[in-house]
């Protein structure tokens, strides 16, 4: 808190100044009686300060009383919640609701045993973990922000996309142009998707995302990259199939937006 | 009477009931200030010394010890709010009304245990990410950021239960849109791809177990109450302990070496 100068400077004020030791001085340590706990005190009154006066100035929602034959439109979940309903307008619930979660939970808790970077331990750095520092930013700052921003403030009746000035109409039709990529665009020429097998050209493609793609560049790359090497081929299978999963949810957005595909893989069972 | 007040302080300062709860006197020595920490129960979550830069707000931004502050607030007021509270679909939402209007302090309570939930929401992805951006979460804290994630997960689920309990129109149809994931769970959902292998049905699956029934209903009401008043903070409340006691095992804040 303040707490004046860095380790340098801290340095700079001994009692007499011996030689430069070579051996490494004792931690520069601190009592946390009065340094640590002051600052907790201060911490703390601020925000009990802050969480009071917006107490008191701003009231909890509370509407009519429950009613389960009266759906409100659009029902929105809690806004910590709201990247989840997002994902659920390019994935079907069980990957958005049960799925894509428990990946981001599972993903969170396998970062310390999967980043074997020993640099960058207990001290801002980017340049020394650029691939982990970009990563997380992407993840959480870009896409699961912007999910929740969209959701909260952006979606109205219908789900539909509303821009803040815009009134929520509760009757506005959009036209419902989506495809499946079986019927999509140049495999339409394929022939009768039924006949063919649609669950085929679904398979084949995520397949080659997901496995043949990560497998040709692990022998293309593991030779010559110490990384690599370090990272060792479970590890690396866990952060591709990670990092692989995340990037599948822009390139869906991007496809829908951009060419209205629905499902990438159709099956009797599931879509993706 | 000012003349007396040394000797007043001498009297209570040095009678047998003070000395019997507080074991050092107050001059700023290194002795007294380690006492300060080492006597103390509560103070004793802190080691006696830290690594100076670890107080440093611009490292921890203080988001982990806020988080812990917005807990013990949302266990205050939840408290209080549960005096007026009876989890009850006929009841809920009147006495929600009646601590709004009627109880003295009580529309202040409920805003400051709302907006502290809020605020506890917020509050741990930030400290989840000033974690991540320090990386202390490498060796030898891997497990504790572990306890964070499952900390992160707690809390969110003590909000989204939370959500629930003013029984209004807001807080079902939240909860519904929110519950209704679990209808398509894999194999354990009725609408879950291969559902119908399991043999799943809307009154026996996932979400029926979580609402105790196929809507949003009373028994919902009852179950999302006893998760959030007994379950998740007793729950959370261990893990925080573990969390704490593993910051100091793992050698403290981390920092540079
Ligand atoms: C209820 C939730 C949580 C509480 C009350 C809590 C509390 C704290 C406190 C008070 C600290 C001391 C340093 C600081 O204030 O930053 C800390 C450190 C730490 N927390 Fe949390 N935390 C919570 C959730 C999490 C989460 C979600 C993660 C990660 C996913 C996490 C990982 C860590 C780690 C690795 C440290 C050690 C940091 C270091 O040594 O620099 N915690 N926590």
């Amino acid at each position: 808190m303040g707490e004046g100068p860095g380790r340098a400077a801290v340095a700079e004020k001994p009692k007499a100044a011996p030689p430069k030791p070579k051996i490494k001085p004792l931690e520069d340590k601190i009592h946390c009686w009065p340094y640590l706990v002051r600052s907790e005190f201060i911490c703390s009154v601020i925000i009990m300060a802050v969480l009071m006066v917006w107490s008191i100035a701003l009231n909890a929602p509370m509407e009519e009383p429950a009613n389960p034959t009266n759906t409100p439109n659009p029902s929105k979940a809690p806004w910590y919640f709201l990247g989840l309903q997002e994902m659920l307008v390019y994935f079907d619930p069980w990957m958005a609701g049960v799925v894509l979660p428990t990946l981001i939970i599972v993903g969170l808790m396998v970062i310390p045993f999967v980043d074997i970077n020993p640099k960058g331990n207990g001290y801002y750095t980017f340049v020394e973990r650029k691939f982990a520092v970009t990563m997380f930013l992407f993840g959480f700052l870009i896409l699961w922000t912007s999910l929740i921003v969209t959701g909260v403030f952006l979606r109205g009746p219908g789900w539909n996309l509303f821009w803040p000035w815009e009134v929520w109409d509760p009757h506005k039709v959009v036209a419902l142009t989506n495809v499946d990529l079986p019927y999509w665009g140049p495999f339409k020429l394929l022939g009768n998707p039924k006949i063919f097998g649609v669950e085929l050209l679904g398979l084949t493609i995520l397949a080659l995302y997901l496995v043949v793609l990560p497998v040709a560049f692990w022998f293309w790359k593991s030779k010559t990259s110490p990384v690599l090497q370090e990272l060792g081929p479970i590890r690396y299978g866990i952060v591709v199939f990670l990092f692989l999963t995340m990037i599948g949810l822009p390139i869906k957005v991007f496809l829908r937006i951009a060419f209205n595909i629905k499902y990438l893989w159709v099956t009797p069972w599931f879509n993706i | 009477m000012f003349k007396h007040l040394k000797d007043l302080k001498k009297t209570i300062f040095e009678s047998q009931v003070w000395t019997a709860m507080f074991r050092h006197d107050y001059a700023d020595t290194p002795r007294n200030r380690t006492l300060q920490i080492m006597s103390n129960v509560w103070m004793h979550l802190h080691p006696p010394k830290i690594r100076r830069h670890a107080i440093r707000i611009r490292f921890t931004w203080c988001m982990g010890g806020i988080t812990f502050l917005l807990f013990l607030v949302l266990v205050v007021t939840g408290v209080v709010l549960m005096f007026y509270y009876r989890p009850v679909a006929e009841y809920a939402y009147a006495d929600m009304k009646y601590l709004q209007f009627d109880v003295p302090f009580g529309m202040l309570v409920r805003n400051m245990h709302r907006w502290a939930a809020h605020g506890m929401v917020l509050t741990v992805w930030l400290h989840m990410f000033r974690v991540f951006m320090t990386g202390s979460y490498k060796s030898p804290r891997e497990f504790n950021w572990v306890v964070g994630v499952i900390l992160l997960t707690l809390t969110l689920m003590l909000s989204f239960t939370g959500y629930l309990l003013p029984w209004d129109q807001l807080s079902i149809w939240a909860v519904t849109v929110g519950t209704n994931m679990a209808r398509a769970t894999p194999l354990l959902g009725h609408e879950g791809p291969f559902a119908q292998v399991v043999g799943v049905t809307p009154r026996y699956d996932a979400r029926a177990f979580l609402l105790g029934g196929t809507i949003v209903g009373p028994p919902t009401l009852l179950r999302f109450y006893v998760l959030h008043c007994i379950f998740l903070p007793i729950l959370a409340s261990i893990l925080m302990m573990v969390h704490f006691w593993r910051i100091r095992k793992d050698g403290g804040i981390s920092g540079p070496l």
